[in-house]
């Protein structure tokens, strides 16, 4: 499949001797935004760190746009993919200022203009210029997660994977992320695999989702699954029992819904 | 805007203001613990000394006067004389000379080949971390000052060889401090992201790694630095640091033995001198430690 921008067969990962996921398949299509959902430990997470090469131990076969990956990290899938992490709070480097953090991609891939580009780029996640040379214990969560989605978008990847890039933040600072993320991708054509336990938030931000159970795919859903309901495996009709039903009635959806200037 | 509003300023303009405002803040943290201040001048008397030793001793250190041989401390001569009839007081001036230069010279060789091979060890793990820490445990597995006797026997006696064996014997410590640090943070998300956005492995420990390692390491040297002295004094003491007629503390109170119970200044002037400094460098450590490592510091 020539469209896919990422592709995964037969994949299966473990850390040590325990097997956390198994065989998971699917296709996200380049410019689709694709949800991976499930309950804590079903290895939703572990999938996105095997395709960033920061989870070494599978097998199977892992493609991003089109390339096979490999087993570790390296500088031409950097340009390609990026990563957010779930929590702002650990993944920024408490002695350096938002600018060393922002010109650090640039400086290892050789790419000039870095002070251009910084100030640029702290614009495009709507951040404030003061903010450039604090140092993260003087920003707020929400700060904070833009500057991590704006250092994942410093070497302008088309893929981005999401690891729950909401769940650590206050609702309403929730919304302003979601909004920020959608806007990025409507305007950077970017192609988002995201981890969310959270379905209101699968329907606002994606449209399919894979539902994961105990390592296992046991469903992929189109959003509009969320809407009537019409799942077929029975750990999913629980999932979404259990979620209260309407999506857009979630404080986070409505609330990241209502703002006409979105993030 | 005044300096200290531009250090203090929420917002800084340039990488240089934001740094120095951080170490600003840390500097005025420092200055808030009174043992603190007492260490930080009593270092800073330390290194005025030492500049200064030509316009502040009021003798040559090594200048003999047999005439005068063991006189006791009076307006002429501060701290006596000892047995050649040298200012003892102007001896223990030069000689801080010398204990700086063990201290700095020590720390400077240690601290960062400690640093080096425990962010290493810690980094790597695995057989890596294995070789590393099997070496540094032969290391820590012998005593400092007979693994320094060992060293200073086998290249000889003097002060540049003493620093290099206290310096042979000081870096286990670090290393383990080091690799304990990295292992708490080596798979911290913020390491992980710079391995996604194709950062070296040595990248990261230069530049991510050690940095976090260092403000504990600078709170250890600086705890160390007395011990470093101690050692010093205990080789000199033996014979086997400072060679005379180097004005070296420890060999100063190794030759004022021979005279302590009659001519007791001539082994407790440099005696003091080592505790002024070996204490001036542990209430800095602490008060730095407060500062640089909260999570280590004592309950307030």
């Amino acid at each position: 499949m020539s469209s896919a921008a990422i592709s995964l067969k037969d994949l299966d990962i473990s850390y040590g001797d325990t097997k956390v996921v198994r065989d998971v398949t699917f296709d996200v299509a380049t410019g689709e935004s694709f949800a991976l959902v499930g309950e804590s430990g079903s290895g939703k997470s572990t999938v996105l760190k095997a395709i960033a090469g920061l989870a070494p131990e599978w097998t199977g076969e892992v493609s991003v746009l089109g390339k096979p990956r490999g087993h570790g990290t390296d500088r031409a899938f950097s340009e390609t993919c990026q990563m957010v992490f779930q929590d702002p709070y650990a993944s920024l480097h408490p002695r350096k200022t938002i600018d060393t953090v922002l010109s650090e991609p640039l400086a290892i891939h050789g790419i000039g203009k870095r002070s251009e580009k910084v100030v640029e780029m702290l614009g495009a996640v709507g951040l404030d210029q003061r903010f450039r040379f604090r140092f993260p214990h003087q920003l707020s969560g929400g700060q904070r997660q833009r500057v991590a989605i704006a250092r994942a978008l410093m070497l302008e990847p088309k893929v981005m994977l999401l690891d729950e890039p909401t769940s650590a933040l206050d609702v309403s600072v929730q919304a302003e992320i979601l909004n920020l993320l959608k806007r990025l991708r409507r305007e950077q054509g970017l192609t988002y695999l995201m981890v969310t336990h959270n379905l209101p938030v699968v329907s606002f931000m994606c449209d399919r989702m894979a539902v994961m159970n105990k390592g296992r795919i046991v469903e992929i859903a189109p959003k509009t699954a969320l809407y009537d309901g019409s799942f077929a495996d029975p750990y999913t009709r629980d999932l979404y029992a259990a979620s209260g039903g309407n999506p857009d009635a979630d404080p986070v959806v409505a609330a990241a819904s209502e703002s006409k200037d979105p993030a | 805007m005044s300096t200290r509003d531009w250090l203090l300023d929420d917002s800084p303009a340039t990488l240089t203001q934001a740094n120095l405002g951080r170490a600003w803040r840390m500097f005025t943290a420092l200055m808030r613990n009174p043992l603190a201040v007492a260490g930080f001048l009593i270092i800073l008397l330390l290194l005025a000394t030492a500049l200064f030793a030509p316009w502040i001793a009021p003798e040559s250190p090594v200048g003999q006067n047999l005439q005068a041989r063991l006189l006791p401390p009076t307006a002429e001569h501060w701290m006596g004389t000892d047995e050649l009839g040298r200012d003892i007081f102007s001896r223990v001036v030069y000689g801080s000379r010398i204990t700086l230069m063990i201290v700095a010279l020590v720390a400077v060789i240690s601290a960062p080949l400690g640093l080096i091979i425990g962010a290493v060890a810690g980094y790597f793990g695995g057989w890596v971390d294995r070789i590393l820490m099997g070496l540094t445990d032969v290391f820590l597995s012998l005593p400092k000052l007979i693994l320094a006797l060992a060293f200073v026997a086998a290249l000889g006696p003097g002060i540049e060889n003493a620093i290099i064996a206290i310096a042979i014997t000081a870096w286990p410590a670090y290393a383990r401090i080091a690799r304990a640090e990295t292992l708490t943070f080596r798979n911290a998300e913020y390491i992980q992201a710079v391995r996604l956005v194709g950062g070296s492995h040595s990248r990261i420990i230069f530049r991510h790694v050690l940095p976090l390692c260092t403000s504990s390491m600078i709170v250890r040297v600086t705890l160390d630095m007395a011990g470093i002295i101690l050692t010093a004094a205990g080789l000199g003491f033996l014979g086997l640091g400072a060679q005379p007629p180097l004005p070296e503390w420890g060999a100063m109170i190794s030759r004022g033995r021979t005279f302590i119970l009659d001519q007791w200044w001539v082994a407790t002037m440099p005696g003091f001198a080592i505790i002024l400094v070996s204490l001036g460098f542990c209430f800095l450590g602490d008060g730095l430690r407060d500062v640089l490592d909260p999570k280590q510091g004592g309950e307030k």
